[in-house]
Formats: C-alpha cells, structure tokens, sequence
C-alpha cells in the first residue's frame, strides 16, 4: 500500500529524528514526511510561558482563528497534556503532503476518514518525537494516548483541554515548540500542559532546583 | 460611537446599547447573556466550568457557572436593572474533542449546559434562547438594543437566536 508505506517511512525518518534529538535539542531536530526529502519540518528550542487562560488563544492568532488540534493525555510519573495545533490552511498542506497530492487538493471542511487518520499519525510521530526527547533528558516515562482531534475555533479547542486545569489554576504553564518548514515558515505550535506537580517532577529529573 | 466589547475566556463584562458584547471561540464553555430589555443593560459571562464549589481556587467567579451568575445579577441590580425583567440566553457547551474511551472530562459541555440552566432556574431568570451541544465552536456577540445574540460558527451555519 502506497500510502501506508509513505506513513511508515515517516514514522521511520521520526525514530532517526529522535536519534538526534540525544545529540542535541537545539533546534536542529526533523522530521521528514516526504519521501524526496524536500518536505522537512524543523523543531525549535521549547519555550515557556506562564499565561492566564484567557490569553491563549491569542498564542493561535485568535479565538475564532480556524485550526486543527490534536491532543494527547500522556500518563506516567509526570502526568500531562499535549496539544498539537496547526491552521487549517497549514494542516490541508501536510495532509496533500502525506498523500501525495497537489498542493490545496485537500478540502480541509469535508475530510475523509482516511485524511483524518493521516492528520493524527502526524500528531502521533510529532508527540513521539517530542516525548522521546523529554524523556531522554529527564529519564522519565511518558506514555501518551492514542489522539484525538479537532477541527474547529483556537479558542473553542483550547476552552475543553483548560477546562480541565480549570478547578485547579488560573494560569497555564506552556511549553511551546514551534515547527517550521524550509526554516521560515511557522506550521504549527505543539504545547505541554503539565498537570499541577508534574512540572516539579520534570524540573527536579532536570537538576533544576527552586 | 458603538463598541464591540470583547469578553474573554472565565472572564465577565456588562455594557449598555449602542454597545455590544462579543466572545471569541466558545468550545466547551458557555457564554451566558443576560439582559434588562427595559433599560438596554446587558451582560456576557463566558464561563469554564460548572461549579465553584468543587474548585481548589474559587476566586475568579467568572470562570464558574454558579458563581459567574451571582457576579453578574449582583452588578446588573447595582446599574439599575430590575431583578423581575432578568432574562437570558445561552450559547456553546459543546463536546470538541471525541476520544474512543470517553471520559468525564470530554463531557465538561454538557455538564456546564446543565449547570447554567440550573443556576438561571434558582434565580428564576427566564431562559429565552439557547444553542448549545454539537461537537463544533461558537462565537457570539451580543446586542443588549434588542437582545438579539448572534452566533457564528465554522462550518455549521450563522443564525440569531
């Protein structure tokens, strides 16, 4: 299957991308979804942020922008979320990119099942990579669920994963990591949401002392 | 000049005509509008969560459906509005996110639909309009002129209710 096999060979070019990562973070990490090795997305240096829930959906260009979102519970020691956000305009671009199409064949409102399973298998190697890195420097285990994906408004994706930190904080912690191809172009922000204690225990398997 | 007053998320805001309120991306949360037609007053609460009472941090009220409320028919009383003309409309509490083993968190739309119909029904305030559930995002503006609350979505149609 040719699709399948395009698939593989990127979940494959993401298990050397984590060999990388061992190597170094900063910011030289790709994945490559393409099989002519011309489609290569860059991961740049996490940065962190803590925010009221109110400005994050500002960090998407809006609340009513139009994004995709897929999002992971990742369970473990340090028990958190991932939530892996792109425009739909950027997501039909990879998704065309996946399949082997023209670019802008991909009708991003009317996706079919298969276009929707080639969008968390992104999500899927993407939230690997990222984990595997985490985990690397940590030494700690990170077990993310299967995806789960929204299309729909920045703020009305966001609004039910914040829900959850909701009973506990006003304010978020975000570790954003941008993914850029051909070194310019933003594709999509990935966020970790660490749940109230987790981020205590990645900083102190960091050495981090506060 | 009339403004369009923006509201943001667990966050409240009360305005008169010509100007209007408006929330940005309503996914799970819901936007409670209520409004004193008499006097043209009119409020927007975008609230996160069903109850104050089970939270950790209750001190922002206008994340909580029960405590958001209190807030807002407090202020409304205190600008003149009449607690018998208090009438509301209601919009988002939606499910955004379908994972295959569902979990009481994905149902937090639904759980916040209950509660603010709840809440309004202990403050014998009206419910005059809702539009709520669904699986897709919401943007809502609302007009306290008419009491007109305009909801706009991606994909899934424009309508007043």
């Amino acid at each position: 299957m040719k699709k399948g096999g395009r698939l593989h060979k990127a979940i494959r070019f993401a298990a050397r991308c984590t060999e990388r990562n061992r190597e170094y973070w900063s910011g030289k990490c790709s994945n490559r979804t393409g099989t002519d090795g011309s489609d290569k997305i860059d991961m740049t240096v996490p940065q962190v942020s803590i925010l009221p829930f109110a400005d994050v959906p500002d960090l998407l260009g809006g609340a009513d922008a139009h994004v995709v979102g897929i999002y992971f519970i990742v369970t473990g020691p340090a028990p958190t979320s991932i939530l892996f956000i792109l425009s739909a305009e950027k997501a039909g671009l990879l998704v065309d990119m996946l399949m082997q199409r023209k670019t802008g064949e991909t009708d991003i409102y009317n996706l079919s099942e298969i276009e929707i399973s080639a969008m968390m298998e992104l999500g899927n190697i993407l939230s690997a990579t990222y984990l595997n890195a985490l985990s690397m420097f940590t030494q700690l285990t990170f077990i993310p669920s299967v995806p789960a994906l929204g299309m729909d408004m920045a703020g009305a994706i966001l609004n039910a994963i914040l829900a959850q930190f909701g009973e506990i904080a006003d304010h978020v912690l975000l570790l954003e990591t941008d993914f850029t191809k051909d070194q310019d172009e933003v594709v999509g922000h990935f966020f970790l949401l660490p749940e109230p204690g987790s981020l205590q225990t990645i900083l102190k398997a960091l050495g981090v002392s506060f | 000049m009339a403004k369009i007053i923006q509201v943001g998320m667990a966050d409240l805001k009360m305005t008169r005509a010509p100007d209007r309120l408006m929330t940005a991306g309503l996914g799970s949360c819901i936007g409670i509008c209520i409004y004193d037609r008499a006097i043209k007053l009119g409020s927007l609460a975008h609230i996160m969560l069903p109850s104050s009472l089970q939270a950790k941090n209750p001190e922002n009220m206008a994340k909580f459906a029960d405590s958001a409320i209190e807030v807002v028919i407090d202020m409304m009383l205190k600008n003149g509005a009449n607690r018998s003309r208090l009438q509301a409309k209601i919009a988002g509490g939606a499910q955004m996110f379908r994972f295959s083993g569902e979990s009481d968190i994905m149902k937090i739309g639904e759980r916040n639909a209950i509660a603010v119909e709840e809440n309004l029904q202990k403050h014998r305030i009206p419910l005059l309009a809702r539009d709520t559930g669904g699986n897709y995002g919401r943007t809502i503006t609302f007009d306290p002129e008419t009491g007109d609350l305009l909801v706009r979505t991606i994909g899934h149609g424009e309508r007043i209710i």
